[in-house]
């Protein structure tokens, strides 16, 4: 079990991250999410003891982290956002150098190797040089990187940022397969779509703060009754043209993505028809009119006020 | 305490660096190539080839019978390669820089040199064109023309063919002129009759002038280099190499501290920092294989140095090991302290190469540290190079033994350990977002 109490983490004027608690029981997901620079990063980088909170503690199993050579280190496995990999070197040594770093050496690690290997289907390509692979392979091996030695835990910050479709399915094959051996996943993304499929549990946050920690259907229901009309807005006028949209009552926020106008509203029935009376008589013709269940990116919308994406 | 991950981490290091064709050409080729320049330069493998001539252009505006033999008596000179040549073209020749010093040689030279021979007085002026971009030359053409200047006048005034016209016109000056004590005048008189009635001798005995002669320089000169042993010729490869040597493996140490700011931005800092191991670890590692590629680059180059140009350690090997593996060490630190104080790789590596080849230029690496003014020989040691050039040429070409090396092993161990304190106080180790 990892649980975090009361981390905080300041630069300067800035507090990265502000009274942080949640747990994570074993073998269950859990989704950090929040937009860039709300203190995920720095969250996970004081879960896997690369920085050191100004207050507060990460305990795993019941017992604190202490020093930079606790053993207990080992029941963590860290995917950096970066390709944390060494393009010079072929991936079978790039795997035995980081298996060694966890003390793995002879036969116990070559097993290991291989396992990760086949894992991140890189088994052909064992002794190649890391610099011949594509971004998506780079990021399969990047995560293998950090099962060799079989950690309990596996702290995975953002790890498909700039990955092709097929090896995000891959790397989501994996995740999925991790999940029904029963290890513990700590997993950070602003891909809302991401989380939904893979998370048991979700952490909001935003400018270094909790601001929801539940299952996926309750943070849903933090903002109950939430609808969302999404219009294609076919003559969309200047910058925050659609901002008297949020004074109608029974808007909750309005949000706009290229030419989707994103309304979300507390009653469907009564505030549709407001809506399209207000885009018609303000002259803003509408090409396309659909409505969905709220998700989490209306939840985080509406939670605070911002997108997760580009925020 | 397991090794595993200190030995896996200085493996990887020792993998990179070697598979890391421009890291290879420059720690091994370069100081070799540039070794073998500067070494060729300053001497070569021995003394034996002659050195080369000043090129001087002998200007003779009087063409009397002494200026002739005064340029003739350069013209013999070892040293000295002469051409005659009018002024102008001589002038030419000197700002083209095809000419290190023109000597003008000025009309009445003969007439005037002999009177103030004898009397001091009215001294001709013989003229130095020179290139000013070789003061050095300049001074040494100035005492051989003082040599060959006194050596003729001198034999013209006391055994030439005019000598006795030479003797009567300055004893009829020394008559004419008021204020001189009267014991001193009756002194030289005697001298200028005694060298009159000796060169009347001689010219009734030929074989006695020929050997008369006037003033020569009253000795000779025999050098010696003075190297390991006696009879053992100065090889100018050995301060080449060292140099050298010192230069490149600095370098690399900028290397070994870029490859750490680099790990650092790439995410692979972060993942060594999540495994359980201990900074020393990781910046032992780092040390601990620079300071095996830089001992690695000691041998190879030296035994290049050794096979191809017989530079050999003359001084005690168990010296010479240590004073290249104390530097080693020290070029660890070094790069150490790259990887701490820079911030940027771009930045960064600009910075070293100049501080670098501040230090390596102070140390004496291009130039022998002699060549520099006192005080800048004497504020050199306190620059780790300068500890180390010397260290190497005192094992290799003066022969020294084990008790020399250990003050410069002592100095640049203490610069090691600064470097290495201020590197781990500095170093950043949380690794933020």
């Amino acid at each position: 079990m990892l649980e975090l109490r009361g981390l905080h983490k300041r630069y300067g004027d800035l507090v990265a991250v502000e009274e942080v608690s949640f747990v994570v029981r074993a073998g269950e997901t859990i989704g950090l999410l929040g937009p860039n620079g709300a203190g995920k990063t720095t969250t996970v980088s004081m879960i896997a003891g690369l920085l050191r909170p100004d207050r507060g503690q990460v305990l795993i199993d019941g017992g604190e982290v202490r020093g930079e050579t606790d053993p207990v280190k080992r029941k963590m496995g860290l995917v950096p956002q970066e390709t944390a990999l060494h393009d010079e070197l072929s991936a079978r040594d790039n795997l035995a150098l980081f298996g060694a770093l966890y003390g793995m050496r002879g036969p116990g690690l070559k097993r290991a190797i291989d396992a990760a290997l086949d894992l991140a289907g890189l088994a052909g390509r064992a002794r190649d040089q890391v610099a011949t692979f594509s971004g998506g392979m780079k990021r399969r091996l990047n995560m293998a990187t950090a099962l060799l030695h079989d950690p309990q835990i596996l702290l995975l910050d953002e790890p498909t940022v700039g990955v092709d479709p097929q090896s995000r399915n891959a790397i989501f094959g994996s995740l999925e397969e991790f999940r029904r051996q029963g290890k513990t996943l700590v997993y950070t993304t602003h891909y809302m779509e991401e989380a939904e499929r893979l998370c048991d549990r979700i952490v909001i946050i935003d400018h270094g703060k909790v601001i929801a920690n539940d299952s996926l259907d309750a943070v849903r229901r933090l903002v109950p009754e939430v609808n969302v009309i999404e219009i294609d807005i076919e003559n969309a006028g200047a910058d925050g043209w659609y901002a008297g949209l949020r004074l109608l009552r029974d808007v909750e926020s309005v949000g706009i993505e290229d030419s989707l106008l994103r309304v979300a509203v507390r009653d469907l029935t009564d505030a549709t028809p407001r809506v399209l009376e207000w885009l018609r008589e303000h002259g803003y013709r509408y090409g396309h009119l659909a409505s969905q269940r709220a998700d989490l990116e209306t939840v985080f919308l509406a939670l605070t006020g911002r997108k997760v994406r580009n925020s | 305490m397991s090794f595993t991950p200190f030995n896996a981490l200085v493996r990887r290091d020792l993998h990179l660096f070697f598979t890391d064709r421009r890291a290879v050409i420059m720690s091994f080729v370069a100081p070799i190539l540039i070794a073998s320049f500067f070494g060729y330069i300053f001497g070569g493998v021995t003394n034996e080839a002659a050195p080369s001539k000043i090129r001087v252009a002998a200007v003779d505006q009087d063409g009397s019978g002494m200026s002739g033999k005064l340029v003739a008596a350069l013209s013999a000179d070892q040293a000295l390669a002469v051409t005659a040549e009018p002024l102008d073209q001589a002038r030419a020749e000197v700002r083209v820089g095809h000419t290190v010093v023109a000597a003008v040689i000025p009309k009445g030279f003969e007439q005037h040199a002999a009177r103030a021979f004898v009397r001091g007085m009215d001294k001709p002026e013989i003229q130095l064109l020179y290139d000013p971009s070789h003061g050095p030359e300049l001074a040494m053409v100035n005492g051989m023309l003082t040599q060959h200047v006194m050596e003729v006048v001198s034999g013209e005034v006391f055994a030439g063919q005019n000598s006795q016209k030479y003797l009567d016109s300055g004893l009829q000056e020394l008559n004419r002129t008021p204020g001189i004590d009267p014991a001193i005048k009756r002194a030289l008189q005697q001298m200028l009759g005694a060298i009159g009635q000796l060169n009347a001798g001689a010219r009734a005995n030929p074989q006695a002038a020929a050997a008369a002669g006037g003033f020569s320089m009253p000795f000779t000169v025999k050098t010696e280099p003075v190297t390991a042993r006696r009879g053992q010729a100065y090889n100018g490869m050995a301060h080449a190499f060292a140099g050298m040597s010192v230069q490149f493996i600095l370098f690399m140490g900028i290397d070994a501290g870029m490859m750490m700011i680099y790990q650092r931005r790439s995410g692979i800092w972060k993942r060594m920092r999540a495994a359980p191991i201990s900074r020393f670890v990781l910046i032992g590692s780092r040390a601990a294989s620079a300071a095996i590629i830089a001992m690695v680059i000691l041998c190879v180059v030296f035994s290049f140095a050794r096979v191809v140009f017989h530079v050999r350690i003359e001084g005690s090997l168990p010296g010479f090991l240590l004073v290249c593996a104390a530097f080693s060490i020290m070029t660890a630190a070094f790069g150490l302290l790259v990887a701490v104080l820079g911030k940027t790789p771009e930045a960064t590596r600009g910075l070293a190469i100049l501080a670098t080849l501040i230090l390596v230029m102070l140390g004496g690496s291009w130039v022998p540290a002699f060549l520099f003014p006192q005080w800048l020989q004497r504020a050199t040691f306190a620059v780790p190079t300068r500890w180390a050039v010397d260290g190497l040429d005192g094992m290799l070409w003066r022969g020294l033994g084990f008790d020399a090396a250990l003050a410069p092993v002592a100095a640049i161990l203490g610069f090691a350990a600064v470097f290495g304190a201020l590197a781990v106080w500095r170093f950043r180790w949380d690794t933020s977002a």
